[in-house]
């Protein structure tokens, strides 16, 4: 996994509550075997008029103007900005391989899903979670004519605005530095190799049944 | 030490070690795999040249993508992406020495139906899978959760996860149900009163006397939507009737060792005295059979009620929610449930899809017909051995002779990733655990209720309370 880096970017204010990983990255391309390539399809219902199938060419179709997304002030945004409850629904990883497909990097809700919450850290996402009075005042700033611009410090835990205000933020620790260094959780998990044997070893006498 | 909760116990006898931040390396012994959320992790493991850390731990079987139709069973997936995604699977497992019920095997199944059923769901274990609905098996006082692909690939490799512990939350569930109100309509009320984000960082423990006096089915599916309460997972004590279920169960213990296990596994319960971070009461003599009107499963309300308005909600964000799923799903404000008519019905799904569920399906379809505005009426079985107990109990007749549709097994329209689907504007009620937007097939509009429910939808063509049929 690439190191998070510290960055400034746009802020797409997609106010919603409750918004489901089916529709961040709609049941179809799930079949895929690939890690890949699923950002085009990101609120693939939300975002396209057609009905959206996989390996379409998406430059071809038709666009619901109504959707943030399709703004061009938001086409290059990086810090999605939502309700309560972000990510529920399904453990698909396709969730946040789309939103970072398409250049997402940090989302910023009231609450997130359990499963989708642990994902994002594996994908180089930072999900943040704010008090919803400030999600409300966010998405006020962010709905003006001109985009909202956030500069993200995650050594610091410090968001701050184009205003000049500034947010601080919670992150585990153990996240916050696998997401600094990028590091690869299975190697490093395989370094307790002979602590995860000798808990095997123990466990086969309380409980041989487990391993039958 | 004090007295601890079911989930403090499970959680003690699975740590391998805790770090200097509190972060803990919990131990996997089982691992659920299926051929949507695995090809990734199997490729990162190939990538790393990297093998399985216990083969054994690990079972695999096709279901979100497979034909439930025996036409396109016998000749082959139609769609070429979903035929490769099923098809991968079994060489995936194949090279990595993984057991794999293929399509075609009698075993094989909607995973959350075929772990407890094979005895690979063991009390008092830690069970993951790349599936939300894994805290169904937490019905086993077992600690079973859903996880993303990465971590189906970490668990390979490893056997472990990182961790860290969930607050507790102990919902009881008091008094007696009534007739004709079953499991589902249990948790369809808990998920209506707590909210869809009212487990978030919690474990909840269902107790209380109305969950005690459940089947083993029935508590599977109280934790099966678990998750749509937004918790972790979802625990039911061991009692006798777990006990009884694991017994002769083929990948179970057996002899001596079941007898052993059988004694560890009875000390599964919270203590006396235990402390949870929060508990809630719910009086089962009050919950009526549920249906869900909205675009989330916490939109639910009793058969006798009535569409909300938004106009009636002072949070605005909840008045936008309340009038986005309205809007989506065709319905007004004030409109009755009982007057919703239906063009589709599902029963299946990792919900209710088991033995018992069938039999409480087919005791409202027996000497009824399905009524004439239903275009579409499924009944999928959750596993091949659930469709042929129900066959050999007859309850594919009694459904055949109603004019259901009687299917092999897998989710099905539950997700409809295969044929079985809506069409835009098409209303079902489905026994399955998601009314999202799109859910169903896109445009396609979702109302959850019980299975009793589904078919007294069905054999009156809307929504009506199974008990006044
Ligand atoms: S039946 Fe539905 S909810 Fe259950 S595993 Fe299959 S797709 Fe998921």
């Amino acid at each position: 996994m690439e190191p998070f880096q510290n960055f400034s970017g746009i802020v797409a204010p997609l106010d919603r509550a409750n918004i489901d990983t089916d529709a961040i990255i709609p049941k179809q391309f799930l079949k895929s075997i690939k890690r890949s390539g699923f950002g085009p399809y990101l609120f693939d219902e939300w975002r396209y008029l057609d009905h959206g199938e996989p390996d379409m060419d998406c430059s071809q179709r038709p666009l619901n103007s109504e959707f943030i997304l399709n703004d061009p002030r938001f086409s290059a945004a990086q810090i999605l900005l939502a309700r309560e409850n972000f990510g529920c629904g399904s453990s698909r990883e396709h969730a946040p391989w789309a939103l970072a497909d398409f250049g997402f990097r940090v989302i910023l809700a009231p609450s997130f899903a359990d499963i989708f919450f642990n994902n994002c850290f594996k994908n180089g996402i930072l999900p943040i979670q704010l008090e919803s009075d400030l999600i409300g005042v966010l998405f006020e700033k962010a709905s003006g004519v001109a985009p909202l611009r956030i500069s993200v410090d995650l050594p610091a835990q410090l968001l701050t605005l184009d205003d000049g205000n500034q947010i601080p933020f919670t992150v585990d620790v153990g996240n916050k530095q696998r997401l600094i260094e990028g590091l690869d959780d299975i190697g490093l998990t395989l370094q307790q190799a002979d602590a995860i044997r000798e808990y095997e070893a123990r466990r086969k006498v309380e409980a041989p049944w487990v391993f039958v | 030490m004090g007295s601890k909760t079911l989930y403090d116990k499970l959680w003690d006898a699975h740590v391998v070690r805790v770090d200097e931040t509190g972060t803990a390396l919990l131990y996997i012994d089982r691992q659920l795999i299926h051929e949507v959320t695995s090809p990734q992790a199997f490729e990162g493991l190939r990538l790393a040249g990297r093998q399985p850390w216990r083969t054994s731990a690990n079972l695999a079987v096709p279901d979100h993508n497979v034909p439930t139709a025996q036409s396109e069973r016998a000749s082959g997936i139609a769609d070429p992406v979903a035929r490769i995604q099923v098809a991968a699977l079994g060489t995936n497992c194949a090279s990595f020495g993984i057991t794999e019920f293929a399509m075609g095997d009698v075993r094989q199944g909607i995973v959350h139906v075929i772990g407890p059923e094979q005895g690979f769901t063991l009390p008092g274990s830690t069970i993951v899978c790349g599936d939300s609905h894994t805290s169904t098996h937490g019905a086993f006082g077992a600690l079973a959760f859903g996880i993303g692909t990465s971590e189906v690939e970490h668990v390979l490799a490893t056997q472990c996860l990182i961790q860290r512990p969930s607050k507790t939350m102990l919902i009881s569930v008091d008094g007696e149900l009534g007739a004709g109100v079953t499991a589902k309509d249990i948790v369809l009320a808990i998920i209506g009163a707590i909210g869809t984000a009212g487990g978030t960082g919690y474990v909840i423990e269902f107790g209380g006397a109305a969950i005690q006096a459940l089947s083993m089915e029935g508590r599977m599916t109280v934790c099966n939507m678990t998750i749509e309460a937004g918790a972790r997972a979802g625990l039911i004590a061991v009692d006798e009737k777990t006990i009884d279920y694991m017994r002769g169960r083929p990948l179970a213990p057996t002899g001596e060792l079941f007898e052993q296990a059988a004694a560890s596994w009875r000390t599964l319960v919270s203590d006396a005295g235990a402390v949870f971070d929060r508990v809630v009461h719910l009086d089962a003599a009050s919950i009526a059979p549920q249906v869900t009107w909205g675009t989330s499963p916490e939109m639910v309300l009793p058969i006798d009620g009535q569409v909300p308005d938004p106009a009636a909600e002072a949070d605005p964000v909840k008045a936008a929610s309340i009038r986005n799923a309205l809007n989506y799903m065709g319905l007004t404000a004030g409109q009755p449930l009982a007057e919703i008519a239906v063009d589709k019905v599902f029963i299946g799904s990792c919900t209710n899809s088991r033995i018992e569920d069938l039999r409480a399906a087919a005791a409202v379809a027996a000497g009824r017909k399905v009524s004439k505005n239903i275009k579409l009426a499924l009944v999928v079985p959750g596993s091949g051995l659930v469709k042929a107990q129900a066959e050999a109990e007859g309850l594919d007749q009694i459904f055949t002779a109603a004019g259901f549709e009687w299917r092999e097994p897998g989710c099905s329209m539950c997700l409809a990733m295969n044929a079985d689907r809506l069409e835009a504007g098409e209303r079902c009620a489905s026994t399955s655990n998601r009314n999202f937007e799109g859910r169903q097939g896109q445009g396609g509009r979702t109302h959850l209720v019980s299975p009793a429910m589904a078919v007294a939808a069905a054999v009156t063509g809307h929504f009506v309370d199974v008990r006044t049929l």
